[in-house]
C-alpha cells in the first residue's frame, strides 16, 4: 500500500517535471526540472530494488550531467526567447506523433499485462542476504568484465573528444613553453666578450 | 490498483519516452533542450531495463542500464562540447542554421 502510494507520487512527479523540461521558457529551469526528473526516477529505481543504480543515477546525472548542462546554459550568451519561436508551429505534428507513439507503447504495455494475467508485483531481488550492489558487483566483474572495460573506454574517448573539441589556442597569449626553455643551448644565451682593461664594452 | 506491477513501470517509461520525442519535435530550434529530451528518452529506456530486471529477477538488465548510463553521459559531454565549439564559431545555436555540411 505504501509502496503503491510512493510509486504513484514518484511517477506523477517524474512525468510532470519531464513535461516542464520541454515546456519551460528558461533553459535553466529546464535543467532544474531535468534534475527533478532524474531524482524521482532514482526513487522509482529504489522501489524496484535497484538501489545501486539509483545512487548511480543521482551521482552521474544530478552530480555530473546536469551540472554540465547548467554550465553550458549559463555560459552561452543566447537569446533563448528567440529560440522558443517555433514552439506552436511544430506543436500539431509533434502531438500527432507523440499520440501515436504513446498509443503504441501503451498497447504493448497492456498486452504484456493481459498475457501475464494479473499484474505481477515487481519485487526486489529475492536473495536477501546479499545487497543489490554486491550482487551487481558479483556479475559485473566476472561475466561482464569486458563490457565494463569497454564502458571505461567509451568514457575515456568521450573525455578526450570533449577536451579536443573545446581546446582553443589563442594567438597573442603569453604562455610558458617548457620544451623551449629546457631545450635552450648555451650558444643562444651566453656570449663571451673579450674586454680590454679600461675600455669597457664599446 | 494498489498492486504495482511491471506494466505500471512500463507506462511511466512510455510516458517519459513520448515526452522526450515530443520535446525533440517542439523545440526544433534549441539544441540544449533537444539534448535534454534525448536524456529523457534514455532515462525511460533505463526505467524499462530496470523494471524488467526486477520482474525477471535477473541482474543483466541492471548491468545493461549501467552501460546505457555510461553512453548517455558520454553523449551529453561530447554533444555539449560540440555545442560550445559551434557557438564560438557562429555566435548562435539555432539548429536551422546548421546546414553547412549539406552537399
Amino acid at each position: 500500500m505504501l509502496a503503491a502510494i510512493a510509486f504513484y507520487v514518484l511517477a506523477a512527479i517524474a512525468v510532470v517535471s519531464a513535461i516542464a523540461v520541454i515546456a519551460a521558457r528558461n533553459p535553466v529551469h529546464s535543467v532544474l526540472f531535468l534534475i527533478l526528473t532524474f531524482f524521482t526516477s532514482a526513487g522509482l529505481f529504489v522501489l524496484l530494488g535497484a538501489e545501486f543504480l539509483a545512487m548511480l543515477l543521482v551521482v552521474v546525472y544530478v552530480g555530473a550531467v546536469a551540472v554540465l548542462f547548467l554550465f553550458v546554459v549559463m555560459m552561452l550568451d543566447v537569446d533563448f526567447a528567440e529560440l522558443k519561436q517555433g514552439f506552436l508551429s511544430y506543436m500539431p505534428i509533434g502531438l500527432i506523433i507523440a499520440a501515436a507513439l504513446l498509443a503504441e507503447l501503451a498497447l504493448v504495455g497492456s498486452a504484456a499485462m493481459s498475457t501475464n494475467g494479473a499484474p505481477i508485483a515487481v519485487a526486489p531481488q529475492g536473495q536477501s542476504e546479499i545487497t543489490n550492489a554486491e550482487a551487481i558487483g558479483l556479475v559485473l566483474y566476472t561475466d561482464y568484465l569486458l563490457v565494463f572495460q569497454m564502458a571505461g573506454l567509451v568514457l575515456l574517448v568521450a573525455m578526450i573528444g570533449a577536451i579536443v573539441l573545446t581546446l582553443r589556442h589563442r594567438p597573442g597569449v603569453k604562455k610558458q613553453d617548457i620544451a623551449a626553455q629546457v631545450g635552450r643551448k648555451r650558444s643562444e644565451g651566453v656570449e663571451l666578450k673579450d674586454i680590454r682593461p679600461g675600455q669597457g664594452l664599446g | 490498483m494498489f498492486e504495482i506491477g511491471l506494466s505500471h513501470y512500463l507506462f511511466v517509461a512510455a510516458a517519459l519516452f513520448t515526452i522526450g520525442v515530443f520535446g525533440i519535435f517542439v523545440n526544433r530550434k534549441n539544441v540544449i533542450i533537444i539534448l535534454m529530451s534525448i536524456e529523457l528518452v534514455l532515462l525511460s529506456v533505463n526505467i524499462n531495463l530496470v523494471a524488467f530486471s526486477a520482474y525477471l529477477q535477473n541482474l543483466e538488465g541492471q548491468i545493461f542500464a549501467m552501460m546505457v548510463l555510461t553512453v548517455a553521459a558520454a553523449e551529453a559531454a561530447v554533444g555539449l562540447a560540440i555545442l560550445v565549439t559551434y557557438f564560438r564559431n557562429r555566435g548562435n545555436i539555432a539548429v536551422e542554421d546548421i546546414n553547412q555540411m549539406r552537399g
